[in-house]
């Protein structure tokens, strides 16, 4: 075996990758259990509790987490924030694969995927919920496909399809807003439809604002986040450009990260308010509601806040995590844990390992791909034929 | 506050009295919060941006 031979096996063996292709090979085998048998073959989804983690984690985390897309794009080409502008693509990726992802975990949680296009065709009105929903996702994630294309036709090197579909940037940011305006609040809107089965302190008539605000929050979390893991990852990549835009880039998001996070704690203690749910406080439950709002809004506002203060970079990515798994817990919470809380526990809805396990594997599917794209396409740095040509 | 409403006026007059001082607390803590973090902003920006502010 030759010395380049051994140098290529060698990179490719590390152990994320060795991770992943188990997870991939695993996550095969359950995808042709899921499409062969069923999904109780797979899944603990009963009639009780029909939207179990896939839409709890893939679907209602993963949009949320995806809003970094709409949230920078508006910021540079609405709010003309220019500073900025080397957020853009990685923040447009992460959402286009974001909201995929979401589509793709979608086949797995609805009896017959096969019908997913039906909301357009068959349906029994346009005043549901879910059907705005499910109108949205799908228009934004062609919103975003479109956002993406250009880094695609610099790569592929297409420069009048490039230069056609710059010239639609704010167009496609402003349809972004609006849609992404719709369906993250109309999420939160979907359980409205539960006052009896979500618990008081998360139930509120407020919902749809809650999971607006929140996933602004986590839009910027998460390009804080991504920006972290690809400067460990993929430095070599960035050009000087977007080496030099960090520090502002991370002192800026925090910043609107904090004061959002402050905004979101006001409003949810009007929600206590205006429920008069005080008295659930001293519950169990209570004590559950008090950690995700001290822990993971106040907490990371006031961090976020310090970190801004004193310039503090590695603080503001610390705490950028801190958000993201406050934004997880905050969906879970709503649509899992305190989902039919007066149900006994025997009735009580936990994920089958197969369940998590599909999670597991969409989630380094996204990886794998946000990894391909980024080694290979103008993401990280301008294309050389393009430089300041945006 | 268990047992002590009889009527939705009642209620609503109990929780919109607390929300209109937790709005005022808020304005007032928000403000301060905003004060708290952007004290330091001018040490980041540019002589020359400083200047043009100024004029």
């Amino acid at each position: 075996m030759s010395e380049k031979t051994l140098s290529v096996n060698k990179t490719l063996l590390t152990p994320f990758n060795i991770f992943a292709g188990i997870v991939l090979v695993i996550g095969f085998f359950i995808t042709v259990l899921r499409f062969t048998k069923g999904l109780g073959a797979v899944t603990n989804l009963s009639d009780n509790n029909p939207w179990g983690l896939w839409i709890g984690f893939d679907l209602l985390c993963g949009v949320s987490l995806a809003a970094g897309g709409f949230v920078t794009s508006a910021a540079v080409y609405i709010f003309g924030m220019k500073r900025y502008h080397s957020a853009v693509r990685p923040a447009i990726l992460t959402g286009f694969l974001g909201y995929a992802l979401v589509v793709f975990a979608l086949n797995y949680d609805v009896g017959r995927p096969w019908r997913l296009p039906y909301p357009f065709i068959i349906q029994q009105g346009t005043t549901s919920l879910l059907f705005e929903v499910g109108a949205c996702v799908a228009l934004y994630l062609t919103v975003l496909f479109i956002e993406f294309t250009p880094a695609v036709l610099e790569w592929l090197g297409l420069k009048k399809a490039r230069n056609l579909v710059v010239r639609l940037t704010m167009l496609l940011t402003i349809f972004g807003v609006v849609l992404s305006t719709l369906h993250q609040s109309s999420l939160g809107a979907l359980y409205l439809i539960a006052p009896s089965k979500l618990h008081p302190l998360w139930y509120s008539t407020y919902l749809p604002v809650y999971f607006f605000v929140s996933s602004i929050i986590a839009g910027l979390s998460m390009v804080l986040f991504e920006s972290t893991l690809s400067h460990h990852y993929f430095e070599d990549k960035m050009d000087e450009t977007h080496l030099k835009e960090n520090t502002g880039v991370t002192l800026g998001f925090g910043k609107a990260a904090s004061l959002v996070l402050a905004g979101y704690f006001t409003i949810k203690i009007v929600g206590l308010a205006i429920s008069n749910n005080w008295h659930y406080l001293t519950t169990g439950y209570g004590a559950w509601f008090l950690l995700e709002l001290l822990g993971f809004v106040a907490l990371p506002c006031f961090l976020y806040a310090v970190g801004v203060r004193d310039k503090n970079v590695k603080l503001i990515r610390w705490t950028a995590l801190l958000t993201v798994l406050g934004i997880v817990l905050n969906r879970l919470n709503i649509s899992l844990i305190a989902f039919n809380w007066q149900l006994p526990s025997s009735e009580r809805y936990f994920p089958h390992w197969m369940e998590i396990m599909v999670s597991v594997f969409i989630v380094v599917v996204g990886i794998l791909v946000f990894r391909f794209i980024v080694t290979k396409m103008p993401i990280l740095y301008e294309h050389p034929d393009y430089k300041g040509n945006h | 506050m268990e047992g002590g409403f009889y009527t939705l006026q009642d209620f609503m007059t109990y929780t919109k009295g607390i929300t209109y001082l937790i709005m005022i607390v808020s304005l007032f803590s928000i403000t301060g919060f905003w004060l708290f973090l952007t004290d330091r902003d001018t040490d980041t920006q540019s002589p020359e941006h400083h200047k043009t502010e100024h004029h």
